[in-house]
């Protein structure tokens, strides 16, 4: 059986598996990191969004092999050690853009590529476009919108709403 | 001391305490699961939508890698069959048409997707192989697909105990009054209309894993259910005869619902049977496209109905006849979908004198059709709501002065409709007015006007809707063929220290109850949130329940709590009175204090606790130690909310895309708990109903298999399909509940669809359309667009 060398959320794993093995079996069977959903077998829903080597990926649509000596990060690795969450985990709660929370590790991997994409800031609708590679059938979209729209101020490290908010 | 900010109580948008763990990634859905030495089962369906099973050889897929077993019908020969928990009887009285329902292919399939034979092998992958090595041989028979057809004589019979794919042939209402207001009438408006055909697609897929202990020959079930009590009454009672002190059914974390995880699957049943069988663990989850043919689907009517009206434009009866399709076996809510979840509100807001609605239940070799998101409601408010319209034009009168004229007066509450409901309280012209003026619909035609400067055809559409939900009192639907009771169970207990867990038979998968019930203790107890730890899910913790549905948990569930609560007051107010001596008739309460009447003598509940646990000074002859209470609520009625959707869509003609540019939602949905759960409810159900009215179809092929039948090809709605949602309300109080509350979670994806289709239709005035069948896809539009017509003058 192939090896797989990868690194996630900044550990080192080396793991046999089969050639069909997809990358999201790997996280989720192997490693136990079952933050990653699996919500089609199509490509069709980005719940399996992960970062491989810092773009979002369709975890579902990467053979393991295809990761081999790539650094993986899942919706486990975001938060600081400490427990503090990355701005963008902070405004889903902040705005309620999830419900029951099946699509939201995808949703919150594929928001923040996106905006880490567009330094100069995403409009409603260019949210709404970057968001086409993930289904949510529970909030109809429009807190999750508000939420990335506020969470890309506090990333490119501008004043934002939802800091006003805080304050 | 308990101080409770005033800001986590009722009306508080209190962020969820559920939050914390589904954004880091350690939600617990069934599929996250592993049980130590689990085996996997993959289910092996059949391609065909009717025929005949000659023979299945396993012989080689048992042979095959990692293979534990092979099990067929026969293996299961002494097994239960999938029980429906509703009976609906006939005009003539005689109950409906029950066929069997074996939990694998017994005999013969009727719908592509019916299970035959299930594998259980060390990895999923190699269950999945060996299932390619079953041979079955089929003799396929001629399927009745479409309802018509099916109905038809001489049309395959898909079961030997219901003649003419007939389930039932009922109907609510009285003919002869109806058919003398019709006879009367100044005005007959004649509508036909499909409600189409949905794929509920929770973005969790289903899944079950079957755990047998060989010690204590105990079964647990973890499954993606909205009702693990249901569950294990249904499966342990009927299915698997294993009694519920045996069985343990867990719904952890799921991953939304909307109906489709109220059902008792066979799946289900298959793991736990075979687990009890195998002595190890066996785990299936449900692949996407194996979900669309083995999840219960939604809607699926065609109706014929006639309107009568005066010459003011006053209703003056209505009749309706209803096709309902079952699919090919019946789910466990089905048959009353299209009876009392529908038929019984087909008034509306409408004072409408008197209604006649016949509903013909119909199976078909397709999968079978159960509550979805609204369940009957949005059927009966998309008929209505597109009906009026209808009728607008019919007759020239304004169709938001139609529906004023033919609204329930405010003061007219209870009202009692001639279809069996009594709605309790409701003012629809104050969410009409709150939503007009909100959408700016007085300013619409400028709009209108500018739109079409850009070559856009832009349309505005109105929804004036009404849902039952709350489900339900148990003797009401006993009586109306209903198998179980639909009351709820709360349990508060308050822990030495103060903190309480609250047990409910409410099940949350999206819904925010960690927060919302926690707010409800905290607004009566005066415990901070943080204190308040809400348990769901698990037969084993929670005494009992019925689950999540019909957008029931608040007004049902909140209700147990509540009365719960009463009696944790009542307890805690004689224990103070002993504590303090005062007579128990002297103490008040309010938010986590116990006072002496008229002095400065006051308990904190925590105090309390710590003397109901730590007995030393307590009323021992009149208490027994413990501050821990259940109760069960059954409700008095249904509750009513209400209100008004208003959609304006703009239709690019190049394309035919139609783009919902504005949403506004107006509900009546009686006291508001959280406000932000609320509005996410709502812009939810929103979607869900723009969905259906833009872009969903379970389309089948004549064949009986199903086009739609993967995320590729049926078209879920995504984000840049959907516009901002404006979510307002207006409560009027349900006024028999303690809490005041209606409902939220159906009322978006109720009131919405008719809103879209009318702007829809609005938007093409000028092109002489009267009704445009769901979905509005841009290939419909297109053909509208260029049939060689030109575009006619407006009016
Ligand atoms: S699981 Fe749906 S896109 Fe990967
Ligand atoms: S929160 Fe349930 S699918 Fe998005």
């Amino acid at each position: 059986m192939p090896q797989v060398t990868l690194t996630v959320n900044g550990k080192a794993h080396t793991v046999e598996v089969e050639g069909r093995t997809l990358l999201v079996e790997l996280l989720r069977e192997q490693l136990r990191l079952t933050g990653t959903h699996v919500g089609c077998d199509t490509s069709q829903c980005g719940a399996c969004v992960v970062h491989v080597d810092g773009d979002s990926v369709k975890s579902c649509t990467l053979l393991a092999v295809q990761a081999d000596g790539c650094k993986i990060t899942t919706i486990e690795g975001l938060a600081k050690p400490d427990g503090t969450l990355h701005p963008m985990q902070e405004a889903f709660r902040e705005y309620h853009a999830l419900q029951c929370g099946f699509c939201t590790p995808g949703m919150v991997m594929s928001a923040i590529d996106l905006v880490k994409k567009h330094p100069a800031g995403l409009s409603e609708k260019e949210i709404r476009e970057g968001l086409e590679g993930n289904l949510c059938r529970c909030t109809g979209y429009h807190n999750i919108v508000k939420a990335i729209a506020a969470a890309q101020d506090v990333m490119h490290g501008r004043r934002s709403e939802l800091a006003r908010a805080a304050e | 001391m308990n101080v409770v900010t005033p800001f986590e109580g009722i009306g508080a948008s209190v962020r969820r305490k559920e939050d914390l763990r589904f954004l880091s990634g350690r939600g617990q859905y069934t599929d996250d699961i592993s049980r130590p030495g689990q085996a996997h089962a993959y289910l092996l369906r059949s391609p065909h939508a009717h025929a005949r099973i000659l023979s299945v050889d396993t012989a080689a897929a048992k042979a095959m890698p990692g293979v534990v077993a092979v099990f067929t019908s026969a293996d299961m020969a002494g097994l239960g069959g999938i029980p429906c928990g509703w009976q609906i009887h006939n005009k003539d009285g005689s109950p409906m048409a029950e066929p069997v329902h074996p939990v694998l292919a017994t005999g013969k399939v009727r719908h592509v997707g019916d299970p035959v034979a299930v594998v259980v092998a060390e990895s999923r992958a190699q269950a999945k192989d060996a299932a390619e090595a079953i041979l079955v041989e089929y003799e396929v028979l001629p399927a009745a697909v479409d309802m018509e057809a099916a109905l038809a004589p001489g049309a395959p019979a898909l079961h030997d105990t219901a003649p003419g794919n007939l389930c039932y042939d009922w109907q609510i209402g009285d003919k002869a009054i109806t058919d003398a207001a019709f006879a009367g009438a100044h005005k007959v408006v004649k509508f036909e209309t499909t409600n189409n055909r949905l794929v509920p697609n929770a973005m969790e897929p289903r899944a079950a894993i079957g755990d047998y202990d060989t010690t204590s020959g105990d079964y647990t079930l973890y499954t993606t259910s909205q009702n693990p009590h249901v569950i294990r009454l249904l499966m342990g009672a009927f299915v698997l005869q294993i009694p519920e002190a045996k069985l343990r059914v867990v719904a952890p974390d799921v991953g939304g619902g909307f109906g489709s995880k109220i059902y008792h699957y066979a799946e289900e049943a298959i793991v736990t049977w075979a687990a009890g069988k195998l002595h190890r663990p066996v785990k299936w989850t449900c692949e996407r496209t194996e979900s669309f043919m083995s999840d219960a689907h939604g809607r699926d009517h065609v109706t014929r109905c006639q309107l009568a009206l005066d010459a003011q434009g006053k209703f003056l009866g209505l009749r309706v006849q209803t096709h309902a399709n079952m699919g090919a076996y019946l789910s466990t809510f089905a048959p009353c979908v299209p009876t009392y979840l529908y038929a019984t509100l087909l008034s509306g807001v409408y004072a409408i004198p008197t209604i006649h609605a016949e509903v013909k239940a119909v199976f078909t070799s397709t999968v079978p059709v159960d509550a979805y998101r609204g369940a009957g409601r949005p059927e009966a408010t998309y008929l209505l709501e597109r009906l009026v319209d209808v009728a607008a034009a019919e007759t020239g009168i304004d169709k938001v002065e139609l529906r004023r004229r033919n609204f329930i007066p405010t003061d007219a509450f209870p009202y009692q409709t001639p279809v069996a409901l009594q709605y309790d309280s409701g003012n629809y012209f104050a969410t009409l007015d709150q939503a007009l003026e909100t959408s700016g619909w007085t300013g619409f035609e400028a709009r209108r006007a500018e739109a079409a400067a850009q070559g856009k055809l832009r349309g505005i559409g109105i929804s004036t809707y009404l849902e039952a939900c709350g489900i339900a009192p148990s003797a009401v639907v006993g009586s109306l063929g209903a198998r179980a009771g639909l009351y709820e169970v709360g349990t508060i207990r308050v822990h030495p220290t103060g903190s309480v867990t609250v047990l409910t038979g409410s099940h949350s998968h999206g819904q925010g109850h960690e927060t919302t019930f926690a707010q409800l203790v905290a607004d009566r107890l005066g415990v901070p949130i943080a204190q308040v730890d809400v348990v769901h899910g698990d037969t084993a913790k929670v005494p009992f329940g019925m689950g999540t549905y019909g957008s029931r948990s608040l007004a049902v569930g909140g209700s147990a709590m509540f009365k719960a609560m009463d009696k944790i007051i009542a307890k805690g107010k004689k224990i103070a009175a002993h504590l303090m001596e005062a007579s128990v008739e002297d103490i008040e309460f309010d938010r986590g204090t116990f006072r002496v009447a008229g002095t400065d003598r006051s308990k904190a509940l925590a105090e309390i606790s710590l003397a109901a646990y730590v007995p030393h000074n307590f009323p021992h002859d009149e208490l027994e130690p413990g501050l821990d209470e259940t109760a069960f609520y059954d409700p008095k009625n249904f509750t009513y909310p209400g209100g008004c959707h208003i959609a304006e869509v703009e239709i690019d003609s190049e394309t035919g895309r139609v783009t919902v540019v504005q949403f506004t939602a107006v509900d009546d949905i009686g006291r508001v708990i959280n406000p932000m759960i609320v509005e996410g409810q709502v812009q939810g159900g929103v979607a869900q109903g723009i969905g259906q009215a833009l872009l969903e179809h379970a389309v089948y092929d004549s064949a009986g298999q199903l086009l739609s039948g993967s995320m590729m090809d049926y078209t879920m709605p995504r984000a840049d399909d959907l516009p901002p949602v404006g979510v307002a309300t207006h409560a009027t109080l349900c006024t028999h509940n303690p809490l005041g509350v209606k409902g939220c979670g159906e009322v978006g994806a109720i009131g919405s669809p008719p809103a879209v289709m009318n702007a829809v239709v609005d938007a093409l005035r000028d092109y002489g359309v009267r009704h445009i069948e769901m979905p509005a896809t841009p290939a419909k539009i297109w053909n509208i667009i260029n049939a060689g017509r030109r575009p006619m003058a407006a009016e």
